[in-house]
């Protein structure tokens, strides 16, 4: 993996909150990117990962207030931004690619006029000199035979093609932000090894800054610089990767690591370790700690509210036990 | 469910009002109707509604050209209207549903025959087929109710074949069949509760399409015969008085364009309630 | 192929199972024949777990719906308890193989009870009594770990955990002997997922099931499978005990499968596999070895020649390649 450049942040979230009429999507996320780096957002469904990268791009649903102490993005200050100064930024240095490349691609149109048009509208260029340049991007992710694909629609690529295809999409301008929601999910796991892999190799060439949101811990040991573990709209837990992997404090991480099975290490008869019970969803006003009534651990304490404590230097987590609990744990 | 702009809200509001009314019109009709509406009285010919000179509370809407009273034809016009809409809309929608379950489920030849019945059927002119009936059969009020549900069903058969297929593919459907339920029980019990929900909206719009097509056809004098007080044959009987008494052909056209409004407003609220015609 | 007997402990066999699908683009456009299953053979033995796994386009989902008496087969013969499947009607059928599919949001008829979806495969039989149906259903519901109160429930009102729940009773209320389970967990959030597959687990133990559990996710299978078959385009490239596959894949496309998990263990790289950037498609499968345009190892022979099965103990290659230890 590359290594990052600790400068400046590229992408500087703090206290975002996110709600949609009564319900709390996101209560209070905070991170940030340097560039070169890979910031993986994990968590299960309804946590609130994919509102808080759509909150960073501008594109919350019509109902969505959002709040926070500040969102920067390099020198702009994404809160103060009106609408128009967001699409200006928007699939220019901030790009952002979608889990389904079938419905994230328009399919009445060719590859090729989609990329042009993109070219066309952030950078003026005209259709011959936009289409050189798409090409020049579908070599760099790894189509074959890029003219060809130019011209065919969306429908006539398989899923990691199509992926391949969002992914040059959203390098055309050269952005310095990358947020990918759930790239590789849709697609079979050979695929995603190799679009894995070509993220990885273009964040090097690129010195991108990755925000990667997945629910798959594999996913996020491989390719994550940190990582920050959301549960019902917060951020539970946030490390180094190696750190947060090696010792994960809160409650919520150690259950989830024991939940997956690893092949070759899993024996058939052995019960796979579970949580109880299902993943909340947070009404506004909610106070202490979203994970007590899954929690083995729980007390009255929980419902107040949580401090962030410290496991290591630079990993944090969100929970009232002492760090050194682990180690008591059965 | 979606929450409607509030403009809609009204709409559809005023639309199911409309709708109420003239439906409990007609089924109190003999009980709201001052008159019998049949009694002809040549001495009380084309007198004016109470509301012009020469009118008279004895006659709200006035009289005919054969002395009858207008306010009582109008409220038993309502019934027919309301009959015969519901009556066909009934008719079509066991047809329309029938065939477009089937073509959905089945699909295969039985899809292709159905398609070609629905193409055969939308290139036969309704009023050709009116005329050829009555000219054959005469007209009369079952004349009327038969020819209109034969034939307008089309497009219940439309939805029911495409909600069909979307609900075909659907994992409780062969669950349903893994079970051991027979075809009927997955016909009668999986498929039609899940795709009801469109074809009620079907169901409303066809019977204003019913009620309009009824008019038109008794103004023709293919439709329901005189004396009934069909709202489309007051018209026809009015046209020959139209200048001097205008409100003979007034009442009936502004209480048909009434009805039908409020039956577009209540089933374009019910639409939007419930989404176009997707499954849920 | 001359008639054999059925294996005697064999609670299913299929033989040589194909299905194709004819499709027409069109009025007049050309006739495309898409093979999704091409010959599949196995046996399954009573109390075992065949774990199937394959990625897009290999015609798990279409080999799933045949077993299940879903889908007529073009070629083939399909054996259970030595019964063909063909021949059975659907309440015999029903009672014999049950399904639990994959995603819990269309499984469930989204207007009715929790109890009336459980109790229809005990209605179809039409020889159950109205009590009697109410009791095994309830039953079933305990055993799934729902209450009664989850009786009266629309699906709506459940959880994903829960609906999946539900299908389990369905499927189990009239004591299959074979249970079809197609991807049951990949719609699930992690945390639920283990719940499911550790029920589904004690459930066959206390009932004595038999499943062909079909997934893409290849750590499951390892978990709860006796036995794996590895398919690609239509057919099975390899079979073997669990263990065996897993400790020493043969054929190159199980290697390359099994090199793309990614483990949650930080500090390893994301493997090349090295399969190139053509995809499978049923409706154009390469001659000879199905596999080769995308084979690291490929010769020049598996351009024009199938490869036969080699059996080897209990494990079974589509490969010419020797199988390394």
């Amino acid at each position: 993996m590359s290594t990052p450049i600790l400068d400046r942040p590229v992408l500087d979230i703090a206290d975002l909150r996110v709600d949609f009429g009564t319900v709390a999507a996101v209560r209070g996320v905070s991170l940030h990117i340097a560039r070169g780096e890979t910031h993986c957002l994990v968590g299960e469904s309804g946590c609130g990962k994919s509102v808080t990268a759509l909150a960073v791009m501008g594109l919350l649903a019509r109902n969505g207030r959002l709040q926070a102490r500040h969102i920067r993005f390099q020198d702009h200050d994404l809160l103060g931004l009106k609408e128009s100064g967001l699409a200006r930024l928007r699939g220019d240095k901030m790009a952002m690619i979608f889990q389904e490349p079938m419905t994230s691609l328009n399919p009445a149109y060719t590859v090729g006029s989609q990329m042009a048009e993109v070219l066309r509208h952030h950078r003026g260029l005209k259709r011959t000199a936009a289409l050189d340049r798409a090409a020049e991007l579908l070599s760099r992710v790894g189509i074959t035979a890029p003219g060809l694909r130019l011209g065919q629609f969306p429908h006539q690529l398989s899923g990691g093609l199509r992926q391949r295809v969002m992914i040059a999409m959203a390098l055309l301008c050269d952005p310095e932000l990358l947020i990918a929601d759930e790239p590789t999910t849709a697609l079979d796991v050979t695929v995603q090894a190799q679009i894995l892999r070509l993220l990885q190799q273009l964040q090097r060439d690129l010195g991108l800054a990755l925000l990667l949101i997945t629910h798959d811990l594999g996913i996020v040991a491989r390719m994550a610089h940190q990582v920050s573990v959301m549960y019902a709209g917060e951020v539970v837990e946030t490390g180094k990767v190696a750190e947060v992997f090696g010792n994960p404090t809160h409650p919520y991480t150690r259950g989830l690591l024991e939940c997956i099975p690893i092949p070759g290490k899993v024996k058939r008869g052995d019960r796979l370790g579970s949580i109880p019970g299902v993943v909340p969803r947070i009404q506004a006003g909610f106070t202490g700690c979203g994970f007590r009534d899954r929690c083995a651990h729980a007390t009255v304490a929980c419902t107040a509210t949580i401090p962030l404590q410290q496991a290591e230097s630079g990993h944090r987590y969100l929970c009232r036990l002492d760090p050194a609990w682990t180690r008591q744990a059965a | 469910m979606i929450r409607l702009p509030s403009g809609k809200h009204i709409a559809t509001g005023v639309g199911a009002g409309i709708v109420a009314i003239v439906s409990l019109v007609a089924i109190f009709a003999p009980l709201l109707a001052p008159q019998d509406p049949f009694v002809q009285n040549l001495n009380a010919r084309l007198i004016v509604p109470a509301w012009m000179d020469g009118g008279s509370p004895a006659h709200w809407l006035g009289t005919d050209q054969l002395g009858r009273d207008y306010l009582s034809r109008l409220i038993h016009g309502a019934r027919i209207s309301m009959l015969i809409g519901v009556l066909v809309t009934i008719i079509s929608g066991l047809i329309g549903i029938t065939l477009g379950v089937l073509a959905g489920y089945f699909g295969g030849k039985t899809d292709d025959a159905v398609m070609f019945v629905i193409t055969t059927r939308l290139s036969i002119p309704l009023i050709l087929v009116a005329l050829t009936v009555v000219a054959l059969v005469g007209s009369s009020f079952m004349v009327v109710i038969l020819t209109l549900g034969l034939l307008l069903w089309v497009q219940f058969a439309v939805v029911a074949r495409t909600t069909t297929m979307q609900v075909r593919n659907l994992d409780y459907i062969a669950a349903a069949q893994a079970s051991g339920a027979s075809r009927v029980h997955v016909l009668l019990r999986e498929v039609l509760p899940n795709i009801l929900t469109p074809l009620v909206v079907v169901a409303t719009l066809e019977i204003a399409l019913a009620i309009l097509l009824e008019a038109a056809l008794s103004f023709l004098g293919l439709g329901v015969p005189p004396p009934w007080p069909s709202w489309g044959l007051m018209i026809a009987e009015g046209k020959d008085f139209m200048f001097f008494s205008p409100w003979i052909i007034m009442v009936p056209g502004v209480a048909l364009f009434v009805l039908v409004l409020g039956i577009n407003l209540l089933g374009d609220g019910l639409r939007d309630l419930f989404g176009t015609g997707r499954t849920q | 192929m001359t008639a054999q007997q059925p294996a005697p402990s064999s609670a299913i066999e299929v033989r040589d199972a194909q299905r194709v699908f004819r499709s027409r683009s069109g009025m007049f456009g050309p006739e495309r024949h898409v093979r999704a299953v091409d010959g599949v053979s196995f046996s399954l033995a009573a109390g075992d777990v065949l774990g199937v796994v394959g990625e897009s386009g290999c015609g798990k989902s279409t080999l799933a719906r045949m077993i299940l008496g879903l889908l007529p087969l073009s070629v083939g013969e399909i054996l259970v308890d030595g019964q063909s499947l063909a021949a059975m009607d659907r309440r015999e059928r029903a009672r014999l193989i049950q399904p639990v599919f994959q995603d819990p949001y269309s499984s469930l008829n989204p207007r009715q009870t929790v109890a009336d979806i459980v109790a229809l495969p005990l209605r179809a039989q039409g020889n159950i009594a109205a009590g009697e149906q109410r009791d095994r259903v309830m039953e079933m519901l305990r055993r799934v770990g729902l209450g009664p109160d989850h009786a009266s429930r629309l699906p709506a009102q459940l959880s994903g955990g829960q609906r999946q729940r539900v299908a389990i009773a369905r499927a189990l209320v009239l004591r299959p002997r074979i249970v079809v389970c197609d991807e049951p967990t990949s719609a699930l959030d992690v945390s639920v997922q283990a719940q499911i597959l550790n029920l589904l687990a004690d459930l066959r133990q206390e009932l004595g099931l038999t499943y062909l559990f079909i997934s893409h996710n290849l750590a499951v299978v390892e978990h709860i499978a006796t036995a794996v078959a590895v398919m690609y385009l239509g057919r099975f490239v390899e079979q073997a005990p669990t263990a065996d596959l897993f400790g020493a894949p043969a054929h190159p496309y199980t290697r390359a499968l099994l090199a793309s998990v990614l483990t949650p263990e930080p500090g390893l790289p994301i493997p090349d596999v090295g399969l190139g950037d053509q995809y499978p498609d049923p409706a154009n499968i390469p001659p000879g070895c199905r596999f080769h345009p995308r084979c690291p190892v490929a010769r020049d022979t598996c351009a024009r020649e199938t490869p036969p099965e080699r059996t080897s103990g209990a494990r079974r290659v589509a490969c010419i390649l020797e199988i390394a230890a």
